[in-house]
């Protein structure tokens, strides 16, 4: 094995880490703050790359694209995050906070609804076909010679050092804000925390609201990066991100990134340094390793700070 | 209390003759079901199908249908699944009492429902499933409008040896009954001519990252990658390979036959170049002009299967007509003796149900996001 290509599968594992770490993030919060698992997270993932294409669309054809192409990038990005977590608001909204109190298959089952209902939303009124975004990032990093070289694209590099980034500041706002207080509050102990004069319902929307921004962030990226996307793609990347987060420790916010990398690391030099067939199997096998000796993930002890 | 008698006489006539209506109205349709992925990631092969089905249905109908009985399609969505193709066939048999199939698509999918339509006596025609298989188990109902992979595969692995002349080659499969089989087919063409490749493996369906494999190919200093499989994971597959630099000549199926394979890549410079082995091109076939025509009219591109899934409904037609029966055994034993004029010409069929000539040729993908075949 040559060193660049072991550095090459490191840095492939690297983005692939990043990216299921972002939608990690979004299944670790809600699990934290309502112990549910939102299974429509990864549609939300899904729409966030349609919403992404579309503003891009407007924006070519107001001619911003053609002026500056960085901002039309940031105008899209922001667009982008404001409507899905719009998506993931209005999601908690109408499937989740009216079955409160409720069994806690209740809301398990309103979030798989969810999950065929956002599909199919988007299959009928965007038709089932790939759809394709042009790639704007160009450009690619490479360090090496003529062939033993390393490779990381411009997009590539985005998605890595944003995902870091957004994961910073969320923990920034966890640990620091009087929303973040007012978020542990409420995972302690929502009752009290409502005695108290926190209203946990606002609470509750807000990291709706934040994991879905942060599943945007990837969407939009993630669209970029691999160019085409599909109203089916939420579902195994949602899959894996889910897988992520339990790895890493459900409910815990570095778990999540954690996890991410672990099992995008994992995937890529399986894949790279043994076997293609059997990356997922190893994968998974790895997970239920992990699950047998630490039963709440990696991170996910129970002094550990949950979000 | 006394009127409730008459109100439930009131209400079993109405029943009786709504059942004596409805029983006229199912003597004068034939229902053919049409099978595919008209939903999932592979929706845009089943809009080939109904597409093409439905201006066959269309057409024929205008022509006065089957000696007087008009064809009426049922769409039976598999989206690929074959546990999801048995549930459709099952329904189509038992609910829809449909008297032929055009479908499925996917040759997982084909497999497990012909069985039911084989117990049922139910003639299907395939436009599209090439796993040899398909028909290789003696099924009395099974016929084909396609070739097979071990023809398609025969050419893929002649090209690449005789003609591109390539010395390290990467097999890549989708772990599909399709896709694995076709790269099977090709695997085996090539040892034959005394290549053995340098890599076979298979990626996941529904994923998009393959970096990890395109490393490995780029490790191996391939020339050439044979891929078996379909365009939503071929696009996304070739695009990740130019975009770390890895040149190798891009080979696959008829798999990717959809202008969405350049959709999938993400744009069009990523498929340029890209060879794929395909039936000749049906839209050249001089019978089939007028159909064409009818097509672009309504601003649809019979590309791919379109044609395939049309000619199946009017061999269906021919043989509800020429057997005069319903019974798929009696009508694919009329279809094995005598050939049907298609809108792609003249089809024969062999004992097994597979069309005696098929015509696999080599294609090329352009810089335009088209494909056209290789000179």
């Amino acid at each position: 094995m040559d060193w660049h290509i072991f550095a090459q599968q490191l840095v492939n594992g690297l983005v692939l880490g990043s990216i299921y770490g972002l939608i990690a993030i979004g299944y670790t919060m809600v699990y934290g703050i309502i112990g549910m698992i939102n299974f429509a997270h990864g549609d939300i993932y899904m729409v966030s790359a349609y919403l992404t294409a579309i503003f891009l669309a407007i924006l070519t054809m107001l001619g911003v694209t053609a002026v500056s192409v960085p901002l039309a990038l940031v105008v899209v990005m922001l667009l982008t995050i404001m409507f899905t977590a719009l998506y993931g608001w209005t999601v908690e909204r109408v499937a989740y906070r009216p079955l409160r109190g409720s069994t806690r298959l209740a809301p398990l089952i309103s979030a798989i609804g969810m999950s065929l209902v956002l599909q199919n939303y988007v299959q009928i009124s965007q038709g089932a076909r790939n759809q394709g975004i042009p790639s704007l990032i160009e450009g690619t990093l490479r360090v090496g010679g003529e062939s033993a070289y390393v490779q990381i694209t411009t997009v590539q590099l985005l998605i890595v050092v944003v995902s870091f980034v957004a994961m910073g500041i969320l923990t920034y706002i966890i640990h620091k804000t009087s929303l973040g207080r007012q978020c542990r509050a409420t995972q302690q102990d929502r009752k009290m925390a409502n005695i108290l004069g926190i209203n946990t319902d606002r609470v509750i929307s807000m990291v709706f609201l934040i994991g879905a921004a942060m599943a945007a962030i990837a969407g939009a990226l993630v669209s970029f990066n691999y160019g085409s996307f599909d109203f089916y793609i939420g579902f195994v990347t949602g899959i894996k991100a889910f897988t992520a987060a339990v790895l890493g420790g459900i409910g815990s916010l570095p778990g999540a990134m954690l996890g991410g990398l672990i099992l995008g690391l994992s995937e890529s030099l399986f894949s790279g340094l043994i076997n293609t067939d059997y990356k997922d199997v190893f994968a998974f096998a790895l997970l239920v390793l992990v699950l047998i000796f630490r039963p709440s993930g990696l991170l996910g002890k129970p002094e550990v700070e949950k979000v | 209390m006394n009127r409730s008698p008459f109100k439930k006489t009131l209400f079993a006539s109405v029943l009786c003759a709504s059942m004596a209506l409805s029983g006229v109205a199912m003597a004068e349709v034939l229902k053919i079901s049409v099978a595919g992925p008209h939903t999932g990631a592979y929706a845009a092969f089943g809009e080939q199908l109904w597409r093409g089905a439905e201006q066959a249905a269309k057409d024929i109908n205008a022509a006065g249908g089957i000696n007087g009985k008009m064809l009426e399609l049922v769409k039976s969505d598999d989206a690929c699944e074959p546990k999801q193709a048995v549930a459709v066939a099952n329904r189509a048999v038992d609910a829809d009492k449909v008297v032929g199939v055009v479908g499925h698509f996917c040759s997982s999918s084909t497999m497990p429902a012909s069985e039911i339509y084989a117990d049922a006596d139910i003639l299907t025609i395939t436009p599209a499933s090439t796993n040899p298989q398909v028909t290789e188990r003696g099924l009395p109902t099974m016929m084909r409008m396609c070739g097979r992979d071990d023809q398609q595969g025969i050419v893929a692995g002649d090209y690449i040896v005789k003609k591109l002349g390539s010395k390290r080659v990467a097999i890549i499969h989708d772990k599909d009954t399709y896709g694995q089989g076709l790269a099977d087919a090709t695997r085996a063409q090539l040892r034959k001519n005394g290549l053995t490749e340098v890599l076979y493996e298979g990626l996941t369906r529904g994923e998009k990252d393959f970096n990890a494999l395109v490393t490995k190919i780029r490790s191996l200093n391939t020339d050439a990658v044979y891929f078996g499989g379909l365009h939503t994971e071929a696009g996304p597959l070739v695009r990740q390979m130019r975009e770390q630099g890895v040149n190798a000549v891009f080979i696959s199926g008829d798999g990717i036959v959809s202008e969405d394979f350049a959709t999938a890549a993400g744009g069009n410079n990523f498929v340029k170049g890209v060879q794929m082995t395909f039936g000749a091109d049906p839209r050249k076939n001089a019978a089939g002009k007028a159909v064409i025509e009818k097509f672009r009219a309504a601003n649809y591109e019979p590309e791919g299967y379109t044609l395939y899934s049309y000619a199946s409904m009017q061999v269906l037609a021919a043989a509800l007509k020429g057997s005069g029966s319903t019974s798929g055994a009696k009508m694919a034993a009329w279809l094995k003796k005598n050939p049907v004029d298609t809108v792609m010409g003249s089809k024969a069929f062999d004992a097994k149900g597979d069309l005696q000539v098929s015509d696999y040729v080599m294609y090329s993908w352009d810089d335009k996001g088209k494909y056209a075949e290789v000179q």
